[in-house]
């Protein structure tokens, strides 16, 4: 088509040049911000016209004949444009120029590290190569390689991220610009994502990265699939590992296809699978898993707009260690009290009942368009489908019965503008609108856990960042959330009138079957939040960074509405209609350090809750299984304090060395306790050795120091053994010893051509194959943690 | 300007999609708990005595609700009783035999007797599963000279049978339940 209408031209320029006195003039403006480009050349194709732009952008060519020509507009720092123009008389014109492809990808990676806006946040980031090192582990798992995180596990494979002490709901995922809904608040509900499919991931403490989530009071993590160059390109990944404790395996595949014209494709495809992990001294059986993740994405970018569609899937069974699944308090007083869990079975792959089995579906598109002397403006769908089963020891027809069974099913409309008009500002705007939907299906035959509900949500959010001069930036950002919630809920009509619920909340019951109520309690939240940051750089290698930030999360449907008795903790967890959203105020203060051979950074942090809601025990109900401790949610004030350090020196071009430390205080202040669950102090320290000629050869070796968890609030309670007739206190309470691991990991990487390498990699987790357990694994008191694994991987670049 | 009514626009359509999503307010359906033990009723019998041990907790494991221990009577002393266990689920209208669902796997179930101090009484099994082991739904209690003290019924499932007992026996508890018995 360009080659017919060049001929035509061309034809047009021969035949019919009469009248050669018209003038073509106008301005040549900066895409970006609107401004004058000074010193652009101006060209006309086939002829010797040509002009440059004065400093207000003006140009002026004269002596044009009556025709079609082509205007070519170049300038150093941007992209060459060809302009067609129809010259019939005195033409006048503007000309947007975009800067280089290499200058927009800096703006994009600035962008990136910007994360929406919370410059001054405290962030961790995990590039891929780490990710691919842990390509046949959790998520969960690999967000632990950053300081500060560290994670609340029920076994092996089911890890969820912990920030700064805090997890579950006050932590928010983004997965590929999509708030991750997949029942985020249980505490053995691990995030659904194939970490094959993430580029990089920056973990945000505290909750000052608005743009994504005004609730996320412990912090977010950003995952970022890979990002597509404009070229002509085909290239693939393929990595293949084993692990032998629990004879694992795991096979993912990637593909990606580029067009220089803006067009590209990715599809990823993997399967992994273990059998039963080993701790040193037994089998931890029914610790079996098995994952398939399968993701593609498809779209076009241009500088000035593009979109993207993506789909991926996700469909995770995991095994609970069988021992782990206790009929009373009596066998948990068994379990405590004994070295060895009391099911070792041989080594397998089946996966029985206790188990989970979750499928996550995710399906987005995103639309961008950039307007000149504006910014960019993008508009994004996303629809994701999250389906939980959970599969209890049971009897008879109702054996292969799920004990739950939830579809949480979310969709989510937003809108957001970034204005990068200004030289020294850049504005974000947003606005987004969420409905979500939970439906319980009742044919397990056992009570719902969490209730149907429905949800809306309704955000806008604006963030400012100046950078004043080379020394100070800031950023300040502020956010309001609506949410509403209309629950249907079956309550015993004996627990309604023990939580007094009959004198508060009589106008929720809608129908009275006699044993049970049905109700429909709707709840209304209004949130506020803040963010304010600055960062000082004293000079070229020294930064200090202050942030603050205030936000508010409502209760989630756990903490609201839960009755009933959860098996794997032994133990009846009652929620409360009457809970009010935490408030948390959170200061940051961040020193880094950077030069040729020391990087060094300091984050310390004060974050004071309000309300928080936690779970204490109140008491024992017996039941026809014996007794039960009741634990019920509460709000107090809550203050976590800490400071996360890490510091890498070069010594020399081959070795390297790092080493970080962790700790956080979380202090009950309403009560002067400890609060539970808060990870105890830890250092971890590496030797690197990178050897280039020799294949890439890189050696590290690891130390990993877990402290034991002193401060701790005693949450121990005393129960009636009929069997001895004795009464016996039950520790759930005492954290486990101190431990360290050892681990060393090596790889080399054999460059065929520029176009495909190899990589082979070879680690080894607690070489010394050292027995420990952790207090932030709820199975703690069941079983050892894992023993000694050695992995083999090789990953194929082409 | 144009730009700014794009993005009204795109607002707008933000929040009518929010509006438009609309609820259907079907009532979900009440849940039927099933395999749940609300009712146990230990019958002793000799003859026309009979002594009756009952438990009941309408509203399950889950609910706060009081729960029913009785004790019909005294036992006779030196006195052989057949004593039989029913188990039964009344949390719904229609009355589910618990018992039944134990009897088809009773391989996977087994109940102990644990005897108090003070109580002199002995127990034995007159049950067997398929691979002849003790299930003990159905047992014999012998009363010796007059006492009391607690008699304890457990129902382990999936222990490892045979066995030498509860303390050895493992498995998860589906029944812990202590009656005061008299012997006189």
């Amino acid at each position: 088509m360009k080659y017919c209408i060049i001929i035509t031209l061309l034809l047009s320029c021969v035949m019919y040049s009469q009248n050669c006195n018209h003038s073509l003039e106008g301005y040549v403006l900066d895409f970006h911000n609107g401004e004058p480009i000074a010193g652009a050349t101006l060209k006309i194709e086939n002829s010797q016209l040509h002009t440059i732009s004065d400093s207000n952008g003006k140009f002026i060519i004269n002596n044009l004949c009556e025709s079609f020509i082509e205007l070519i507009v170049s300038h150093i720092s941007c992209d060459k444009k060809t302009v067609e123009i129809d010259i019939k008389n005195n033409i006048q014109t503007t000309i947007y120029l975009e800067h280089h492809i290499e200058e927009l990808e800096m703006i994009a990676i600035k962008g990136n590290n910007s994360n929406n806006g919370a410059i001054s946040a405290q962030k961790e980031k995990i590039d891929k190569k780490i990710i691919d090192n842990f390509s046949s582990e959790s998520l969960g798992t690999i967000l632990k390689q950053a300081k500060g995180v560290s994670s609340i596990n029920t076994g092996n494979k089911i890890v969820k991220p912990v920030i700064n002490g805090l997890h579950s709901s006050r932590i928010a995922i983004m997965n590929n610009n999509v708030r991750m809904e997949d029942q985020e608040w249980g505490i053995e509900h691990a995030p659904n994502i194939d970490v094959n499919a993430i580029d990089n991931i920056t973990v945000i403490k505290g909750s000052n990265a608005l743009a994504y989530a005004g609730d996320a009071i412990g912090g977010i993590v950003v995952l970022k699939p890979l990002r597509y160059l404009n070229k002509d390109t085909l290239y693939g990944k393929t990595i293949a590992g084993f692990q032998s404790n629990g004879l694992g395996y795991n096979l993912n595949s990637m593909l990606s296809k580029n067009f220089k014209n803006g067009w590209f494709a990715n599809g990823n495809v993997g399967y992994k699978q273990n059998g039963d992990l080993k701790s040193p001294d037994y089998n931890l059986t029914n610790t079996g898993a098995k994952s398939f993740s399968g993701s593609v994405i498809m779209g076009y970018q241009k500088f000035e707009y593009g979109f993207e569609a993506n789909l991926s899937y996700i469909d995770n069974t995991m095994g609970i260690l069988s021992a782990s699944h206790i009929g009373n308090v009596g066998d948990l007083v068994n379990a405590i009290d004994n070295a060895e869990p009391r099911i070792i079975n041989d080594f397998s792959y089946t996966v029985n009942s206790p188990k989970q089995e979750v499928s996550h579906l995710l399906g987005k598109i995103n639309f961008y368009k950039r307007f000149s002397a504006l910014g960019k403006l993008s508009i994004q769908y996303d629809y994701q489908n999250n389906h939980r089963f959970e599969f209890d020891k049971r009897i008879g027809d109702d054996r292969n019965k799920p004990a739950v069974d939830l579809e949480l099913i979310t969709q989510n409309l937003k809108s957001d503008l970034m204005i990068d008009k200004f030289d020294n500002s850049t504005i974000y705007l947003g606005v987004t609108g969420r409905y979500q939907e939970n439906i319980a299906n009742p044919e397990t035959g056992v009570r719902r856990l969490i209730p149907d509900y429905e949800k809306m949500d309704v955000s806008i959010y604006g963030i400012w960042n100046t950078i004043f001069n080379d020394k100070l930036k800031t950023d300040f950002g502020v956010r309001y959330d609506y949410n509403f919630i209309d629950a249907q809920k079956y309550y015993k009509t004996s627990r309604w009138e023990e939580r007094g619920y009959s004198e508060d909340f009589s106008d929720f019951i809608v129908d009275d079957l006699g044993t049970q109520l049905l109700t429909n309690p709707i709840f209304v939240y209004h949130n506020i939040s803040l963010s304010a940051g600055l960062i000082y750089s004293i000079n070229k290698n020294n930064d200090l960074i202050f942030n603050y930030g205030l936000s508010s999360r409502p209760p989630n449907p756990s903490e609201l509405f839960s009755d009933g008795l959860h098996h794997s903790a032994a133990r009846i967890e009652l929620g409360d209609l009457r809970l009010t959203k935490e408030i948390s105020n959170r200061v940051g203060l961040s020193y880094q350090l950077e030069t040729n051979k020391i990087n060094l950074s300091v984050d310390t942090f004060i974050n004071q809750i309000n309300d928080f809601i936690y779970l204490k025990p109140t008491g024992t109900q017996t039941t026809i299984r014996g007794a039960f401790p009741v634990w019920e949610y509460f709000k107090t004030n809550a203050s976590l304090v800490g400071i996360d350090t890490s510091i890498d020196y070069q010594f020399t071009k081959l070795w390297s060395l790092n080493s970080s430390f962790s700790y956080v205080y979380g202090q009950n202040t309403e009560e002067d306790i400890p609060l539970i669950d808060i990870p105890a102090f830890k250092l971890n320290n590496a030797i690197n050795y990178k050897l280039k000629k020799w294949n890439h050869l890189n050696v590290r070796l690891a130390h990993e120091w877990v402290g034991r968890q002193n401060r701790y609030p005693n949450y121990n309670f005393e129960t009636y053994i009929p069997t001895t007739g004795e009464y016996v206190e039950v520790d759930i309470s005492t954290p486990p010893d101190a431990y360290q691991l050892i681990h060393l990991f090596g790889d080399v990487t054999f460059l065929f051509n520029h176009e495909f390498n190899l990589n082979f990699m070879i680690g080894i987790t607690n070489i010394f194959n050292t027995n420990y357990r952790e207090y932030l694994n709820r199975l703690r008191y069941y079983a050892d943690d894992t023993g000694r694994n050695i992995t083999i991987q090789i990953k194929f670049n082409y | 300007m144009k730009n700014y009514i794009k993005l009204v626009s795109i607002t707008l359509f933000t929040l009518l999609f929010v509006a438009c999503s609309s609820d259907d307010d079907a009532a979900p359906e009440p849940v039927n708990e099933e395999e749940l033990i609300t009712t146990m009723i230990v019958t002793l019998s000799n003859g026309p005595d009979q002594v009756v041990l009952y438990y009941q907790d309408i509203d399950g494991e889950d609910g706060p609700g009081a729960e029913i221990l009785t004790v019909s009577g005294p036992l006779t002393a030196n006195t052989t009783y057949d004593g039989a266990i029913r188990l039964l689920n009344e949390s719904d209208e229609e009355v589910e035999e618990i018992t039944e669902e134990i009897e088809e796997e009773d391989d996977e179930h087994q109940f102990f007797y644990t005897i108090g101090t003070g109580l002199d009484v002995a127990t034995e099994y007159e049950d067997e599963d398929e691979n002849g082991n003790p299930v003990g739904l159905s047992f014999t209690l012998t009363t010796g000279a007059a006492s009391s003290g607690s008699l304890t019924f457990t129902l382990q499932h999936e222990p490892t049978k045979p066995n030498d007992g509860l303390d050895v026996a493992g498995g998860e508890t589906d029944i812990e339940k202590s009656f005061d018995l008299v012997v006189q």
